[in-house]
């Protein structure tokens, strides 16, 4: 097997993202006749595995341990290195989510190496990957190559690699994965897990994302920002200056000290376009921006635009976006 | 209890990024450097945790070059005690594990309960070195904290993922790495900036700290930056024209007919 691919599974459930990093793994696998193994950790991963199963890696492995039923990074990289070794891969794929990034980066340690980390691109040169992967949050994109000797360890961004169409058929062969790990290696545990209460989709996976700054004037509009995503199916975000003024979580900030995203879609509303804010969404498919000032830095890279006041313009948008989806 | 804060000197959000001539790095010319902003989440609850327990040392440790020494003195002037310099030629090209084994190689006979990093470094972006040394050290890790609880031989974290947030345990010692909205940095005082003059900041070169040049640098790095480029630059597109009426019928036909997005 040549390919690892790590799976995040959390509630049992596995992460898109990693299905994308698996999809990945199955076009470069057969592009060069290698094998990939797609390797599960957690407790338990029934549900999981038969989703992955349909995304054709040719072989499950399952760290399936009531040890790896709460994450650790200890632990879940041990898992990783073991399937690595065991496996004797060149090649390991890990979604640049907040467990892939560590993971990744405490396994690849093991190995004495680092991880050519949250990559949107990859090509196979000679026996080294050259990757493209943004740095400045994406005021300038890395050109990065491995140098001969294995195992190249490479985080995949988000939304930006296809997870291709699952075969339900597919039925790679699953085995069990010991890890040589013990309770008391492991030093950190997450003790409790409080899922976000949103209805919308989590802001860096999102296809469609609606952001709110400081054109919204206060935070008792920021619900126009929430419903039109609502309305869209979209995550919410915000810009750095209503973080900073209190109205809204860190959580939603979209820009250098906040999220970047790459969505299909970018809704701005109310929003200038500092550099900084840019800086975490300019690789969007289609940006929208709606602004007072016609003279805003956002419009100069909006695919379209709308002069005007984001309070009187979001819920009529609302409306028309519910009576297109009602149609 | 002994904090060591790993602080990184980076470019100010606010600038714009210009391709040097060599095509491999940023031009540094109208560069402003700043302490990469969550490394100074990390100095603020160092300092924090110290007052707090009424005991303690904090020491700021950067890897650099020499400009590297005045980001230093500003965390000596926000209130850490002594400050480190790892300074080498050798150690130029780094990538994340080499830049990992050097700052580890600086702190292992350090006495270290807490080991405390902003959770990425603006501008690489690769949050890949807490992990890092956190594993060549063997220590547990917590990344993206949001709050902070630390006891004598435990630390709780709470920290946002994904869709969710987590209540961490760890013991200690541990590599933790602070998100925005832990603390508020304060800024240096008058007298802080007097009294970092004479704190004590030492520099360290790849001899000093056991690492031979052929380890270090992009010599030592399993990976290596071939070059740096600008994204596309993206054209201003349409400017909807009418009432606010108009114009929402209109985006909501766009994005569906022509860009076929909703």
């Amino acid at each position: 097997m040549e390919i690892v691919v790590f799976i995040e599974v959390r509630d049992g459930v596995a992460k898109k993202s990693s299905l994308e990093a698996a999809s990945e793994a199955r076009r470069r696998a057969d592009q060069h006749g290698w094998k990939v193994a797609a390797l599960l950790v957690g407790s338990p991963l029934e549900e999981a595995a038969a989703k992955v199963a349909s995304y054709k890696p040719d072989r499950i492995l399952l760290a399936d341990d009531a040890l790896f039923a709460s994450y650790s990074s200890q632990s879940y990289s041990a898992a990783l290195a073991e399937a690595v070794r065991q496996e004797n891969a060149h090649t390991v794929f890990v979604s640049a989510t907040t467990m892939g990034k560590e993971v990744a980066a405490r396994t690849a340690a093991k190995f004495q190496t680092s991880v050519l980390a949250d990559v949107v691109s990859i090509e196979r040169d000679g026996n080294t990957w050259k990757t493209r992967r943004p740095v400045y949050s994406g005021k300038a994109y890395a050109e990065v190559q491995s140098k001969e000797g294995a195992p190249v360890f490479i985080t995949l961004r988000p939304n930006v690699f296809s997870a291709g169409a699952p075969d339900p058929k597919a039925k790679p062969e699953a085995s069990k994965l010991s890890v040589p790990i013990q309770p008391q290696d492991v030093k950190e545990r997450v003790v409790e897990t409080h899922k976000a209460v949103s209805e919308t989709v989590e802001l860096t996976e999102a296809e469609i994302v609606v952001s709110g700054g400081r054109g919204l004037k206060g935070p008792e509009n920021f619900h126009l920002v929430g419903d039109l995503a609502k309305a869209l199916g979209a995550a919410m975000g915000a810009s750095r200056a209503v973080v900073d003024a209190g109205w809204i979580d860190h959580q939603f900030q979209v820009g250098q000290t906040g999220k970047v995203v790459s969505p299909v879609l970018y809704i701005a509303c109310g929003i200038s376009g500092a550099i900084q804010h840019l800086a975490g969404m300019s690789s969007s498919k289609y940006i929208v921006a709606i602004n007072k000032d016609p003279d805003a830095p956002i419009f100069k890279i909006a695919d379209y635009g709308i002069v005007g006041d984001a309070l009187q313009i979001l819920p009529l948008l609302t409306e028309e976006v519910k009576k297109l989806k009602s149609e | 209890m002994n904090i060591i804060v790993f602080i990184k000197q980076v470019p100010d959000t606010a600038t714009r990024i210009k391709i040097a001539s060599d095509g491999k790095n940023i031009e540094e010319a109208e560069v402003t450097w700043i302490i990469s902003p969550y490394d100074e989440y990390a100095i603020e609850e160092a300092l924090k945790i110290k007052e707090g327990k009424g005991t303690g040392k904090v020491t700021v440790v950067s890897m650099g070059p020499e400009r590297a020494a005045t980001s230093l003195r500003n965390a000596l002037a926000m209130g850490a005690d002594e400050a480190v310099h790892l300074l080498d030629p050798a150690f130029e090209g780094s990538d994340a594990f080499t830049t990992a084994k050097i700052l580890s190689g600086a702190v292992k006979n350090r006495p270290h309960d807490l080991l405390l990093f902003g959770k990425t470094g603006v501008g690489m972006d690769q949050s890949q070195v807490p992990a890092m040394v956190a594993e060549i050290l063997g220590l547990p890790l917590v990344t993206q904290i949001a709050k902070l609880e630390v006891g004598d031989s435990k630390i709780v974290a709470h920290r946002e993922i994904e869709g969710a947030t987590e209540t961490v345990e760890c013991s200690i010692p541990a590599v933790l790495a602070a998100e925005k909205g832990l603390n508020e940095p304060r800024y240096p005082s008058l007298k802080g900036i007097m009294a970092a003059k004479k704190k004590p900041l030492e520099t360290l070169n790849a001899a000093a700290i056991g690492i031979s040049a052929a380890e270090a640098g992009a010599q030592g790095s399993g990976s290596i930056v071939n070059s740096l480029s600008l994204p596309p630059s993206r054209q201003a597109g349409k400017i909807l024209q009418g009432d606010s009426q108009d114009v929402a019928k209109q985006l909501v036909h766009l994005l569906h007919d022509e860009a076929k997005v909703i």
